[in-house]
């Protein structure tokens, strides 16, 4: 093992790009845009529209990767609290279908319970970074309600399902940081025992969609349609796929969605098992590199934070991949550069570049 | 236990990190286990079932549009029907030659190249499985020859639907207005999922501004297809619930009678029933058919509509700019009694002109020799320019716009009608915003009598005609007057919305001008004096004459000489019976000369036909 220090790098590092993950990114993007083109009926504006996101993203994660984390770590709370004043402004102002979820200011509109999505783990890593590790119960605590304060204010837009994605990032934080075992435990069996209190206080489309989940075919026509109809995208696409723009289900508009949320059962129909093996090699990528950096990463706050956004983006995938494959209830989450849609590629891929900037800001490189 | 400070240890910190973080490598696997077992099961195991499933079983939501609300008179005549109609529709989808086949199809039945263009550019925008109509409005002889041979034409099909009808046609539509197929732009504002099956959406008048009330909810119908789409049975219905039928506050014999007068005059009716703020008569003339609209108007009828001079799709009455001319005297006459400026005894001598001190010009009166001693009654009465140049000098610009605004100028009504102007009350703030300049005294004298700047719709000199009706009370106008639930037949009254009464001094002042506006048709020297020769009852009205152009100092222009293009536009503004106001009426006949010989007669005809009707239904009743 030989330790060397952090000026002899190769080109990469100096621009700060991270090779492993910025060819990850790309795989899944050019995945996203041909499957894309299939779900949006063959829609060129689309597609065109939709890498231009991407670029914005890309764009985003490369110039996050070339602050210092130390810089990330300053920010953080000052992100944070700008995000709860949206929040609150939300709360207050804000516009959607019957949810209070969009803020409109001048011609931007936007959801800023997406910020909370990175704002929180880096808070809670940033409150963590200079305590000693593992955490004592009171730092613990503290920790918890930072994260459970925007996770309630999103939860009553109500978007419960942003809700328990932000508050699992900094949770996840927590877990790194090393709290007993025993600690989590108790955690979970406090939260199996609120479960019935959650589902009381849950809307009726909510608990509809978690019955759904059980008994899909006991709904048909609702919610259960959804995933009657997914499933049998998933299903008929085989081992290979009925190829590229003839899927059915979502061709002939059987499929809801199908750009966004369910663009997966797209995918799995058009391109089969086969296919869907090779795009979680490609998210495995990224996923591996992401706690590799994590393990790499020299202070509390670089690995913690990198260790929790790897968990998080698993965790959106799982959530999606599971909701398509009928194991996880409907909720609105976006299948990582891969759905439709602005706003999460511009979080997950601004995601990515913290994870950059921790793995090339590093003060000595370890070479084994 | 330890009293020395914790310190952090990096060894174990580190160590327990990794022991984490292969925890969540551990956790990850699995999870993606779960999720490629759970795809093999589907996609392997359960293939064939799924496949089938796919082939075989598919369940269709298929949306049904709900019925639109009609649209009544208060008088009970349809106004806006829903009929059976035919159209020829085209799902192009596995049409092997779709042009040659369209070209067959030409020869059995009438496309024009204007329904084939349309045709063609919703084939472009929309996808290989939509439905898109090639021809709508079928006659049956049209439906029978199709049906004959329609093995000959897979894809192509004939539905029938219900589509608009106006039964009035031209009569009404400034007013109903007229419905149209969605475009691009409205589909952005309008729930996609109720909108589902809708085709047509209001484009103007009563069916825009009350979309939201006739349109309904729409209805779903999940259906059983086979592969190629076909419905092989119905599973589960929710029914549409069709729109709310509409009783427009409109009187229609008041309306045709409104058009007779007009005649072949461009201009504007607009009357209104000072209590409630319902509108009785709307009449924009000339008018278009707006039956035309529903389907798509062609290409052809159009241009000549929108390029036609006497502008038949203008609607006047909403959107016309006028200047009121004398018509706002009663009001300035209200402003002087309001702010001690005049009583109504004052005198003032009218030589024909009048002039500023210091300043040459001669602001003249239309009696180019003089009123002689003129006090309030006579000024309206007869008119006297001089006594409101007079009376605007003493007012001054800041007065006089901040009391008309109480009638209602420069803002619009607030009538359930989309697209209303605001007009345009001059005022030295306003001056200043829009032209960069000051304002000059002469201007305050010229807006005294309602000319210069000073722009509104007849629709709003209406409003201000109710206002006097009303002696103050300011009824927002609407047009709707009732809705009703098709299943319940329950009537839901339209609100009157009341706006800040017009507060006087001295209660005493409207009767002073009222009387003044008596005098005008009922007075011996009255300008619409043979308006009101036996009339049965009384009322009160005020003439107005818009200039087009300004007349050179020392020239009389006779209005014969004039051409008629560029002759005044004739204004009347009154209302019925003078104690107990039942109607109240704006007339603009454009281009008629003067408001007394022109538009004073119609406000008659209109007045016996409605209190004459009133009268008799009273008595029946009674």
């Amino acid at each position: 093992m030989a330790i060397r220090p952090a000026e002899e790098r190769d080109l990469f590092s100096r621009l700060h790009i991270d090779a492993p993950l910025v060819g990850g990114v790309l795989v899944l993007c050019s995945l996203g845009l041909v499957v894309l083109y299939s779900a949006s009926d063959e829609t060129r504006e689309v597609v065109i529209n939709q890498a231009l996101r991407m670029l914005l993203g890309m764009g985003c994660m490369i110039a996050v990767a070339q602050l210092n984390p130390s810089r990330l770590a300053r920010w953080a709370p000052m992100f944070y609290l700008a995000g709860m004043a949206l929040l609150v402004a939300c709360f207050l102002f804000g516009t959607g279908r019957g949810a209070h979820r969009w803020l409109t200011i001048g011609p931007v509109r936007f959801q800023p319970s997406e910020i909370m999505k990175i704002a929180v783990p880096l808070t809670v890593a940033w409150f963590l970074s200079d305590k000693i590790l593992p955490p004592r119960l009171p730092i613990t605590l503290v920790a918890l309600g930072i994260i459970l304060v925007p996770g309630a204010f999103i939860a009553e837009q109500p978007d419960l399902g942003t809700a328990i994605l932000v508050m699992a990032a900094g949770v996840y934080a927590i877990f790194f940081s090393g709290v007993s075992w025993k600690l989590i435990g108790a955690a979970g069996a406090l939260g199996v025992c609120a479960a019935p209190l959650v589902w009381f206080t849950m809307h009726d489309y909510q608990r509809q969609r978690i019955i759904t989940l059980f008994d899909p075919t006991q709904d048909p026509l609702g919610t259960g349609y959804h995933i009657i109809q997914a499933m049998i995208a998933v299903g008929s696409g085989g081992a290979y796929g009925k190829g590229w723009l003839n899927g059915t289900q979502s061709h002939l508009e059987f499929l809801p969605e199908h750009a966004t949320d369910f663009i997966f059962a797209v995918y799995c129909e058009e391109f089969g098992f086969v296919g869907v093996l090779i795009m979680l090699a490609a998210y495995s990528l990224v996923l591996a590199r992401g706690l590799q950096i994590a393990a790499m990463a020299q202070d509390s706050f670089g690995r913690l934070v990198a260790a929790s956004l790897t968990l998080t983006l698993f965790t959106y995938i799982f959530v999606n991949m599971g909701m398509v494959i009928g194991q996880l209830p409907v909720v609105g989450v976006p299948l990582p550069m891969v759905s439709y849609g602005g706003t999460s590629l511009v979080t997950i891929l601004t995601g990515l570049g913290i994870l950059m900037s921790i793995q090339t800001h590093r003060r000595f490189i370890v070479e084994s | 236990m330890s009293l020395l400070p914790e310190l952090k240890e990096p060894e174990r910190e580190s160590r327990l990190f990794l022991s984490r973080i292969w925890f969540s490598v551990a956790a990850m696997f699995l999870g993606m286990l779960v999720i490629v077992g759970r795809l093999a099961e589907l996609q392997i195991v359960n293939h064939e079932h799924y496949t089938t499933l796919s082939q075989e079983n598919r369940l269709k939501v298929v949306p049904i549009p709900p019925t639109r609300g009609l649209i009544y008179s208060r008088d009970g005549v349809l106004l806006a029907d829903n009929r059976p109609s035919f159209s020829l529709e085209v799902v192009p989808e596995g049409i092997k030659n779709l042009e040659d086949r369209v070209a067959a199809l030409r020869k059995l039945v009438r496309i024009d190249d204007d329904e084939l263009d349309r045709f063609h550019d919703e084939l472009k925008q929309k996808r290989r499985f939509d439905t898109v109509p090639l021809k709508t409005g079928l006659t049956e002889e049209e439906v029978a020859i199709f049906s004959e041979r329609r093995h000959l034409f897979p894809g192509f099909s004939i539905v029938g639907h219900l589509s608009r009808y106006y039964p009035l046609g031209e009569q009404t539509a400034h007013l109903v207005g007229y419905v149209g197929r969605i475009s691009e732009e409205e589909l952005k504002s309008i729930d996609p999922g109720n909108y589902a099956a809708t085709t047509h959406i209001g484009k103007d008048g009563v069916e825009k501004s009350w979309e939201g009330v006739l349109h309904g909810e729409v209805g779903y119908q999940h259906v059983e297809v086979n592969a190629q789409g076909r419905v092989l049975r119905v599973v589960e219905r929710k029914p549409p619930v069709q729109g709310s039928d509409i009783y427009l506050s409109l009187d229609t014999t008041l309306q045709k009678i409104a058009i007779e007068a007009l005649g072949e005059e461009k201009g504007a009716i607009v009357a209104i029933e000072p209590g409630s703020g319902g509108v009785l008569a709307f009449v924009s003339n000339p008018s278009y058919d707006p039956n035309e609209f529903v389907n798509g108007i062609s290409r052809a009828l159009y241009s000549s509509l929108r390029d036609s001079p006497s502008r038949p799709l203008y609607n006047r009455a909403l959107q016309g700019q006028y200047p009121p001319g004398s018509t706002i005297k009663p009001m300035m006459a209200l402003a002087g009694l309001d702010y001690g400026t005049r009583t109504p005894s004052d005198h003032v001598f009218c030589p024909g002109w009048f002039a500023l001190p210091g300043d040459e010009h001669h602001y003249r009166c239309w009696l180019k020799w003089g009123h002689g001693t003129v006090d309030l009654t006579r000024s309206i009465a007869e008119s006297c320019d001089v006594y409101y140049y007079s009376l605007a000098k003493d007012l001054g610009i800041d007065r006089m716009s901040s009391f008309l605004a109480k009638f209602g100028l420069g803002r619009a009504t607030g009538v359930d009608l989309p697209g209303e102007p605001n007009g345009l009350l001059p005022s030295r703030e306003w001056k200043r915003r829009t032209r960069k300049l000051p304002w000059f005294p002469g201007e305050t004298l010229i807006n005294g009598i309602g000319q210069g700047f000073m722009l509104a719709s007849p629709l709003q000199l209406a409003h201000a005609a109710a206002i006097i009706a009303n002696r103050g009370m300011v009824v927002v106008p609407h047009v709707v007057g009732q809705i009703e639930d098709p299943l319940t037949h329950t009537a839901t009254q339209a609100g009157v919305y009341e706006r800040e009464k017009v507060q006087l001094r001295s209660p005493q002042f409207w009767n002073d001008v009222i009387n003044g506006m008596v005098e005008v048709v009922h007075g011996k020297t009255g300008t619409a004096r043979k308006s009101g020769e036996g009339a049965a009852y009384r009322f009160a009205g005020k003439t107005g004459t818009a200039q087009l152009f300004g007349i050179a100092q020392d020239k009389t222009v006779k209005n014969e000489d004039v051409q008629k293009a560029l002759r005044d536009h004739a204004l009347f503004i009154s209302f019925a019976p003078v104690d107990d106001p039942q109607i109240a009426v704006a007339i603009i006949v454009e281009n008629g000369g003067s408001g007394s010989g022109t538009a004073a007669p119609i406000a008659r005809k209109l007045f016996d036909h409605y209190l004459g009707a009133k009268a008799a239904n009273g008595n029946s009743s009674g």
